[in-house]
């Protein structure tokens, strides 16, 4: 069986750690074609031929790629739909915007944010901010779905598949890109850091959220946030962790004075050791966290950021 | 303009979900439900577009069990001006498919001929962040997914999007859909006084067959399972304890 996997392409850049590991699920419905669509995506194209277990890349380098707009891009995956049974993604905002737009085009519901696959027909994914775990078995003759990259290892390098350029499909000139707004950082991706420290409405300010930067700088870390930071205009929303935010599954989550709502949880619950700081000892963060201290964040978080 | 609102009932947000014992689903007997929170944001910005007299009319439509009909009258109550009923399950654990909701919301949209489909971009129960991008799909509209801005100029509009790095600007032909998220606006409660005269307003009742759409899942239901629960952890007594304890884990 053939899938279709459609590479995460920032900037004509590959971003290597969400289509590894989107790959890994995708290795285990068939044989993989990845796409690259963007504009200026050749370098992305060969550094996704280097990903282990890819038989083949399509590069699309086109204008109408470049900022990930859904009606161009949806027209240009259905066109290679004929040879695929399955089509795939790893689940970004840009995915989340086309994947479902592809599915109807080809008359298949979408499955949105596996984190596990059963067979290639059937597939695990959260339900109620992940309260609950369903098993879907598709009957659609095109499986559409999209991969919550937190639950799979990314696959490895040292592939060396052919890359095959492609012509753009006709952009249905529906929409046009006017800006993107956003912030330069040189600390590691959300989605994909080591160690994340997250911030909640317990923060208080914006002003005051440079603790939570600090401590994260010298951890090496991203910094999160929970909705009641963002909502407050204490964090930007790229930071947002939980249901409708990201997902993420460091090996070490500091949350800090966050205090736990289910919401919340459903981004985070996978880290492998979870640290809370917060001053409420009944937070329903504390149920959840490996290690809890119960304490005035504003004095505990420069103390442990001075201690390490 | 007319600005079609589709409203979806579900478990209200601050009930803790419990999956039933025998694995086929979510309990949903005798539980709170409320219109989902994304969708009410939609309502929202229906209401503040007709208010600043971009936007005639607000209709809003739930496809569901008939016990939606009183989601429908909350979006009534907010301020929109009638609604439509679409019943296509008699049981609340039935959860009718993004994919056939977007089909009935095609033939709606046929018919009431709206410039603008203002949608939740997801729904808390099945998560699946679908519906408005089907619709588009299905329409041949433009999309603008998980907006946290909208401004609506003649025959386009412009909208600011929340995506991973941050906000993403795009210019959208009319007509749309737009899918809302968080922050777009923050909803109004409904009134005493506007309750009641959302009681008045016209609810029009149809079913799905009325739009010869088939509601089949496409995804059949093998189970529904508790996610694994994390081991309580242990609380610490200072900063050191904690530093030494998470050199002893291997995390630092």
């Amino acid at each position: 069986m053939a899938v279709l996997l459609i590479a995460e392409v920032q900037g004509g850049e590959l971003a290597v750690d969400a289509t590894a590991k989107a790959l890994t699920a995708a290795a285990q419905m068939g044989e993989v074609t990845i796409l690259c669509a963007s504009e200026g995506c050749a370098g992305a194209a060969e550094a996704a031929a280097k990903l282990e277990g890819v038989s083949k890349v399509l590069c699309a380098d086109d204008a109408a790629y470049g900022h990930d707009l859904a009606e161009p891009l949806a027209d240009l995956i259905v066109s290679l739909a004929g040879d695929y049974e399955h089509i795939v993604a790893p689940s970004t905002a840009a995915s989340k915007n086309v994947m479902p737009r592809v599915a109807a085009l080809l008359d298949a519901m979408v499955i949105s944010e596996v984190t596990a696959v059963v067979d290639a027909n059937t597939f695990e994914r959260p339900i109620y901010a992940g309260n609950a775990i369903q098993t879907v078995k598709s009957g659609d003759a095109k499986k559409v779905a999209t991969i919550r990259t937190s639950t799979f290892d990314a696959a490895g390098e040292g592939g060396s598949a052919s890359v095959e350029t492609i012509g753009a499909a006709a952009n249905p000139g529906l929409s046009e890109w006017v800006e993107d707004k956003v912030a330069a950082s040189d600390r590691p991706e959300l989605t994909s850091a080591g160690v994340v420290v997250s911030g909640g409405r317990g923060v208080g300010s914006e002003e005051d959220f440079k603790l939570i930067e600090g401590l994260a700088d010298k951890l090496g870390a991203a910094v999160g946030a929970s909705r009641a930071a963002v909502d407050s205009g204490y964090a930007p929303n790229d930071w947002q962790v939980g249901q409708t935010g990201k997902v993420v599954a460091p090996d070490l989550y500091v949350a800090i004075g966050i205090s736990g709502a289910i919401q919340h949880l459903a981004g985070m619950k996978d880290s492998k050791i979870i640290v809370a700081i917060n001053k409420d000892e009944e937070a329903p963060i504390f149920q959840v966290a490996d290690y809890g201290l119960v304490a005035d964040l504003f004095e505990a978080v420069p103390e442990l950021t001075g201690k390490l | 303009m007319k600005v079609l609102v589709p409203v979806k009932r579900v478990i209200d947000y601050n009930v803790k979900v419990r999956v039933k014992s025998d694995g086929s689903g979510v309990d949903l007997a005798n539980v709170k439900m409320s219109m989902n929170p994304f969708d009410e944001i939609a309502v929202e910005e229906a209401i503040r577009l007709k208010e600043a007299g971009k936007a005639e009319e607000v209709v809003a439509v739930s496809i569901g069990v008939k016990q939606s009909q009183e989601t429908l009258r909350t979006a009534l109550a907010m301020g929109a001006d009638r609604a439509i009923l679409i019943v296509a399950a008699d049981d609340v654990h039935t959860d009718i498919e993004p994919l056939a909701v977007a089909k009935i919301l095609k033939a709606v949209i046929d018919e009431e001929a709206p410039g603008l489909v203002l949608c939740g971009k997801q729904a808390i129960d099945n998560d699946m962040n679908a519906t408005g991008q089907m619709l588009a799909a299905l329409t041949g509209w433009s999309q603008g997914t998980f907006a946290s801005e909208l401004d609506i100029e003649g025959d386009s509009a412009t909208v600011t999007r929340e995506v991973d790095g941050g906000l993403q600007t795009i210019k959208i032909k009319m007509p749309a859909i737009v899918s809302v998220d968080l922050r777009l606006n923050e909803p109004r409660y409904a009134s005493l006084p506007n309750i009641m005269k959302a009681k008045k307003k016209p609810l029009d009742e149809k079913t799905a067959a009325d739009y010869g759409v088939d509601t089949a899942p496409r995804l059949e239901i093998v189970k529904t399972s508790e996610p694994e629960t994390r081991k309580a952890g242990e609380i610490v007594g200072s900063v050191d304890e904690l530093v030494a304890k998470l050199k002893e884990a291997g995390a630092l």
